[in-house]
């Protein structure tokens, strides 16, 4: 199995658009919400791209994802396109949801992308769900449940590694470990380990470095296919940091002193560029012809989204069932 | 028509729609039993015997045992559900959805309006409700109202084998999650039911009877009470009409308020605790809407407002009877404005 580094040079370069994408639409988010143009609430996927971009560069979109409150990036990643996704933060009636989910629940079922998930946990039963579906009808497909160190405490998180494992599923957990449950530090909120507790369910599991793109990648490459191919599931920890609060508007009084301005020397994107660099992969020049690319695409995505139509009073009570 | 329990409606429907539709599978608590144990495979075939034979018809990839942890389980369900899949998965008694809600509540009836209509979650929950069985508190409550009050679910409750049979083909085939409440006390009632498949259609109510002088709309179990109450009260010269409404979401609120404006009298029967309860809902539904036309004040009998008792001596007092019922329409016919019970 070829590892992130024998990548074609096309594949590295959607791999650095996907991770730029969130990090360039969050940055805007964050504006725009402290602008007062997005409603409710909103969680940022900033400093956590080579994680979710590091796990789907594996999937094809009939794999499915369940992803959780912080779910912007795993779209991008999944490759959702960014307007619909603008407008559906934004409350428009042609955003993908029709402005009835906003940041919390934003999905596209066509590529695979099941949803943010309000609920702390929720999206592992979901993905359980998601794998059983390709393993009755044998489609292929596998199913990855994204979430994070704090609902790795939840019981729905505990009761499906129990599931996939006796269901033997097609399914990889992957826990995105920013080091707070909100306010709480998993170091003092998680009991044992991570990839102990995968063991004692004989799940496989790995930890690894969430800001090198590469190492999850490799990693998660592994677990993709061995549930591909009838193994079972599998268990990622990927290790990283949030630059922003739990939510937009925490005050991140819980920090300690320059930990964000820490973090950011560690940064997934600079660590991406830096690697294919130095392994002369790809040059700073077509990086940087991605970054310019995104920025445009961001800023024309965010022109259509503002002008684009609220929901109007009919659309309340549409949706609600298939039929009634 | 061939003679058939309640039980062997509910087994016939689930076989002729896995029959029928490949995507269809089953999961539950030993919905098969004995997988992975020395003994026999299919052992129990669910808790009471209503899945029995279907696992040696249809396999271990369409009838799963699942392991005992409803919030997982019934969260796969939905996830199926929203990925291809027709599940329909046996919560064994309702009093265990407090373990899963969740999956139910924000999960299973969200996702299709969360998602902008984009999502298709064809989900079946087969569950055991009801008092009777002395099985105590955790184990008997009629919970339909908690669920009838959660938009983007539907809540079944057939009333007698043929209503079972009918409503679980409807349930199946149907595109929106489905909570279907089987009355344990009744899975060995009998009646006639057709042996090839049919549905009934969801809100639209059975009016068993027609009467002139009160109509009492009744749920699941409790209209086969309000059958013999009926039977009673016509040798008093009183006649009923009987509403069996089928399902709680959709609720068939024509029917009720048509049929009430005919008679001019009320009484609701609900097995469930009174507070926020059909009953109480199916009051205000003909209160606020067609007021002037009651002669008298609408009875309810229903459940106390306590859990369900374990004793034989206080079950039975716990439980709407067919004597509470003719109670009830007596104070309806009187004129009277408080509960007679």
């Amino acid at each position: 199995m070829a590892g992130g580094m024998q990548l074609s040079r096309s594949q590295l370069l959607d791999a650095y658009e996907r991770m730029v994408t969130i990090r360039v639409f969050e940055e805007a988010m964050h504006e725009e919400f402290a602008a007062g143009t997005i409603p409710g609430f909103v969680h940022l996927y900033c400093g956590e791209e080579a994680s979710g971009v590091g796990v789907c560069m594996n999937l094809v979109e009939t794999d499915t994802i369940a992803s959780t409150h912080r779910g912007h990036g795993h779209c991008i990643a999944k490759g959702v396109e960014v307007e619909g996704m603008v407008k559906e933060i934004m409350g428009r009636r042609d955003g993908l949801c029709g402005g009835k989910g906003g940041s919390m629940h934003i999905a596209d079922l066509s590529k695979g992308m099941l949803g943010a998930n309000g609920i702390v946990g929720a999206g592992g039963p979901l993905a359980c769900g998601a794998a059983l579906s390709a393993k009755t009808l044998g489609t292929g497909a596998v199913s990855v449940a994204f979430y994070g160190d704090g609902a790795s405490n939840q019981g729905a998180i505990l009761e499906s590694y129990n599931l996939a494992k006796i269901w033997n599923l097609p399914i990889v957990f992957v826990i995105e470990d920013n080091g707070y449950a909100e306010a709480t530090a998993s170091s003092w909120s998680v009991a044992g380990s991570q990839t102990r507790r995968a063991g004692a369910f004989d799940i496989p599991a790995q930890e690894v470095d969430g800001n090198d793109f590469f190492e999850v990648y490799d990693a998660a490459a592994a677990m993709v296919e061995r549930a591909r191919g009838g193994g079972g599931p599998s268990l990622l920890h990927t290790k990283l940091m949030r630059y922003y609060g739990h939510f937009e508007g925490d005050a991140q009084t819980y920090r300690g002193k320059d930990e964000v301005a820490n973090a950011r020397k560690r940064d997934p994107l600079g660590i991406f560029r830096q690697r294919v660099i130095e392994a002369a992969l790809l040059d700073a020049e077509a990086l940087d012809a991605v970054d310019a690319k995104v920025k445009d695409l961001i800023a024309q995505a965010l022109i259509a989204a503002k002008a684009a139509p609220f929901p109007v009073e009919a659309d309340l009570l549409t949706d609600i069932y298939a039929e009634y | 028509m061939a003679k058939k329990s309640y039980r062997q409606a509910i087994n016939e429907a689930l076989r002729q729609e896995m029959e029928r539709d490949p995507t269809v599978i089953i999961m539950g608590e030993d919905i098969s039993g004995g997988t992975g144990a020395p003994g026999e495979q299919d052992a129990w075939g669910g808790p009471l015997g209503i899945t029995k034979g279907l696992y040696t018809q249809f396999g271990p990839t369409r009838v799963l045992d699942t392991h005992l942890a409803e919030i997982s389980f019934i969260g796969a369900a939905v996830g199926a559900a929203a990925t291809g899949l027709r599940p329909v998965a046996e919560l064994m008694f309702v009093d265990f959805i407090g373990v899963c809600l969740d999956q139910v509540m924000n999960q299973a009836a969200k996702l299709r309006y969360m998602f902008g209509g984009k999502a298709t979650t064809p989900l079946v929950i087969r569950t055991m409700y009801g008092a009777g069985l002395s099985a105590a508190s955790q184990h008997s409550q009629a919970l339909y109202p908690i669920v009838t009050h959660i938009p983007g679910l539907k809540v079944v409750l057939p009333s007698s084998p043929y209503e079972a049979k009918g409503l679980l083909i409807q349930a199946i085939r149907d595109n929106d999650p489905v909570i279907f409440f089987e009355h344990k006390a009744m899975y060995d009632v009998e009646g006639e039911v057709p042996d090839e498949p049919y549905t009934i259609p969801f809100g639209q109510a059975n009016v068993l009877r027609e009467g002139d002088d009160v109509t009492i709309v009744a749920f699941g179990r409790m209209v086969s009470f309000a059958m013999q109450a009926a039977d009673n009260l016509a040798r008093k010269n009183i006649s009923c009409t009987i509403v069996d409404p089928r399902t709680t979401s959709p609720l068939d609120t024509e029917t009720i308020l048509e049929t009430v404006e005919e008679t001019g009298r009320l009484v609701v029967v609900d097995e469930a605790n009174p507070r926020c309860s059909m009953a109480t809902d199916i009051v205000s539904l003909v209160g606020t809407n067609i007021f002037g036309a009651l002669k008298a004040a609408p009875q309810m009998v229903t459940a106390p407002h306590s859990p369900v008792p374990f004793s034989s001596a206080l079950e039975p007092l716990y439980i709407p009877s067919v004597d509470k019922i003719e109670a009830a329409v007596m104070a309806t016919m009187a004129g009277q404005g408080r509960h007679a019970a």
